[in-house]
């Protein structure tokens, strides 16, 4: 290892413990504090168990939704031309760049009982999944539209004369170089939902065994000083995402390899 | 592959984008919190150029602002700054249990200032004196839509079929534990045994439509269209009304007595001392009532006319039957039995059951 290198990996460790593994780390400790019995007697109340349930299948759903949407939207901006694009382009993060409780306002006063659309989603299951997509629009988008940007349409030409049909052509050449960044979208957009909160909160109603996720159970056990409930309920979440994300390495690895 | 694969093309747009929404939050920043040191008043009073720190629950803000405004006039106050946070009152209460920096705390439930004792740090005997560590004071009340077409009158109309409910949950903000007393003392308070009770509380919680985090976003959501009634306290009805959101609100014969908690740390700066006192005095109560709060004693003369109130003229209506935390034993009697959470293999509350159980049925 060089000197340069070493202070490189020197300066990300510690950047990385400061930010993320530490942090880290004191929820996991926080939650052993509290015992095995307390974690599982948490993590195994039904409402709150039902709360997990809710915000993982939600997260799943709305990131399988996003692999095929967010591939499609990445298409559409890097291969087609149409007007308007350039906004189109810059709206999509939006998101990202939203208050999540504004992105909560707007999306109560267009899904609420008041709705201009006629879309009465409020104080349902569906508006916990209406705001995961909202806020994790942008992850796969955003991570497959450069990948495709430099792939060579010559690969793809290439393929069409030696006869594979467009849909070889898109498994074979374009899915595992695309498999990658799918993969990133995908892990971001579950990682994001599973954590969510101010989008949802006005929208959802939060009502018990309907509509509240796994946040609003950590804040219940905060405002009770419970640290180690809600330590409980983060560390579940936090291995289910760990799972999420390895699983999705995987996937994408075999798709990968496939080319 | 190089690493220009993955390099994108620059879209200045979006980066104009960025850089106009961050400057936008800086000016916000500065515009917001330059209000604060703005209220100085110039001079050379026995507390001048002394800074107290004030933590608070959301909602007095407006209040605050006034009586602080008054109290830089005084002889006491001339040359005091302020600097003030406000946010959700367990989170804050944890906040400054976790190192902010305070000289004077104001939350909506006595049980957010025991948190500091607890923490050593604020003196045990903060509520024995005259006001008894209550600094501002308010009712339950029954927002309703205009006209009141579900003719809402009191508390056993909530529990209706058809009545739909926003309240903010009990289980996850304690300002709304005053909500769920008020519906509990209704019965408890009026003969009922606490079995009653339960009933009726398993039965309000069976109507509510919508459970929200804190009484900020059950306005918000009551407003955009959720719900027939929305369980609020008086001043946050009047303090709306005076923001332009208006909604009807009933007062039930029987309701629960709203009494916010204010105390100093331990380790305050001396003018606090004297904010306090001045909080507490006749002209800080005043500054309350006109933001809404019903003053902690009754003689307190405001001036009789709060704007924002169904009748500015008669802001604050006797209640028939104010039930207080006094008559019912204290926070300590009921914040277990109707409120806990089974933390340690406790029992949980009745209140807490209540809202697990609403779910149950719906599913």
């Amino acid at each position: 290892m060089t000197r340069t290198s070493g202070i490189g990996l020197g300066v990300a460790v510690l950047w990385f413990s400061l930010l993320v593994l530490i942090p880290l780390s004191a929820v996991v400790v926080t939650t052993t504090e509290g015992g095995w019995a307390n974690f599982w007697r948490t993590i195994t109340n039904e409402q709150t168990a039902h709360a997990i349930r809710l915000t993982v299948l939600a997260a799943v759903v709305v990131t399988v939704v996003n692999v095929f949407s967010g591939t499609a939207i990445a298409w559409v901006l890097v291969r087609d031309r149409f007007p308007g694009k350039a906004l189109l382009e810059l709206i999509i993060d939006i998101p990202f760049a939203l208050p999540t409780i504004v992105a909560g306002l707007v999306l109560l006063s267009l899904y609420g009982n008041d709705s201009p659309l006629g879309l009465h989603l409020s104080n349902s299951s569906w508006s916990v999944y209406l705001a995961f997509a909202f806020v994790t629009l942008p992850f796969v988008v955003r991570m497959v539209q450069p990948v495709l940007e430099e792939l060579d349409l010559d690969v793809e030409e290439a393929a069409a004369s030696l006869g594979a049909s467009r849909f070889t052509t898109f498994r074979r050449i374009l899915l595992p170089s695309l498999a990658p960044a799918i993969a990133a979208g995908a892990a971001l957009s579950f990682a994001r939902a599973v954590g969510e909160y101010g989008s949802l909160v006005l929208l959802s109603g939060n009502l018990p065994f309907k509509s509240e996720v796994a946040s609003v159970r950590i804040l219940s056990a905060i405002e009770n000083d419970n640290p180690a409930g809600a330590a409980s309920v983060a560390t579940l979440l936090l291995l289910v995402s760990l799972l999420v994300i390895v699983v999705l390495d995987v996937v994408q690895r075999k798709v990968a390899q496939r080319g | 592959m190089t690493e220009e694969v993955y390099t994108r093309k620059p879209r200045t747009g979006l980066y104009a984008l960025i850089a106009v929404i961050v400057a936008a939050l800086i000016a916000g920043y500065f515009l917001l919190n330059g209000g604060d040191d703005s209220e100085a008043a110039e001079g050379d009073g026995p507390n001048a150029g002394q800074t107290i720190n004030i933590v608070g629950f959301a909602v007095p803000e407006a209040a605050n602002k006034a009586i602080a405004g008054a109290f830089t006039k005084t002889e006491d106050g001339r040359g005091v700054k302020f600097k003030t946070s406000y946010g959700a009152s367990g989170d804050q209460s944890r906040a400054v249990e976790g190192g902010l920096k305070a000289d004077y705390v104001h939350f909506s439930v006595a049980t957010d200032v025991d948190r500091l004792v607890k923490a050593g740090l604020v003196d045990a005997n903060y509520d024995q004196g005259e006001n008894k560590g209550i600094v501002s004071s308010s009712i339950v009340v029954l927002g309703v839509r205009k006209g009141n077409p579900k003719n809402i009158q009191g508390w056993d109309d909530l529990i209706k079929p058809g009545v739909g409910i926003v309240t903010a949950n009990p289980a996850s903000s304690g300002a709304a534990r005053w909500n769920a007393l008020g519906a509990w003392t209704h019965i408890t308070e009026n003969g009922g045994s606490e079995a009653d009770a339960t009933q009726f509380v398993d039965a309000l919680f069976k109507n509510v439509v919508s459970l929200t985090n804190s009484g900020r976003d059950a306005t918000t959501s009551f407003l955009e269209g959720n719900g027939d009634v929305l369980i609020a306290y008086e001043n946050e009805a009047i303090l709306a009304a005076q923001n332009g959101e208006s909604f009807d609100y009933v007062i039930p014969d029987t309701t629960f007595k709203i009494e916010n908690a204010g105390a100093l740390l331990k380790e305050h700066a001396p003018a606090a001392e004297a904010w306090l006192d001045f909080v507490i005095s006749d002209e800080g109560q005043k500054q309350f009532a006109l933001k809404g709060f019903r003053p902690i004693r009754d003689d307190v003369d405001f001036g009789g006319t709060v704007e924002g109130a169904p009748d500015p003229q008669h802001p604050f209506p006797t209640v028939k039957h104010l039930v207080t935390l006094d008559d019912i034993g204290g926070w300590a009697a009921v914040k277990d039995k109707l409120f806990g959470d089974g933390k340690d293999g406790a029992p949980v509350g009745i209140v807490t059951k209540s809202i697990e159980k609403s779910g149950k049925a719906t599913q």
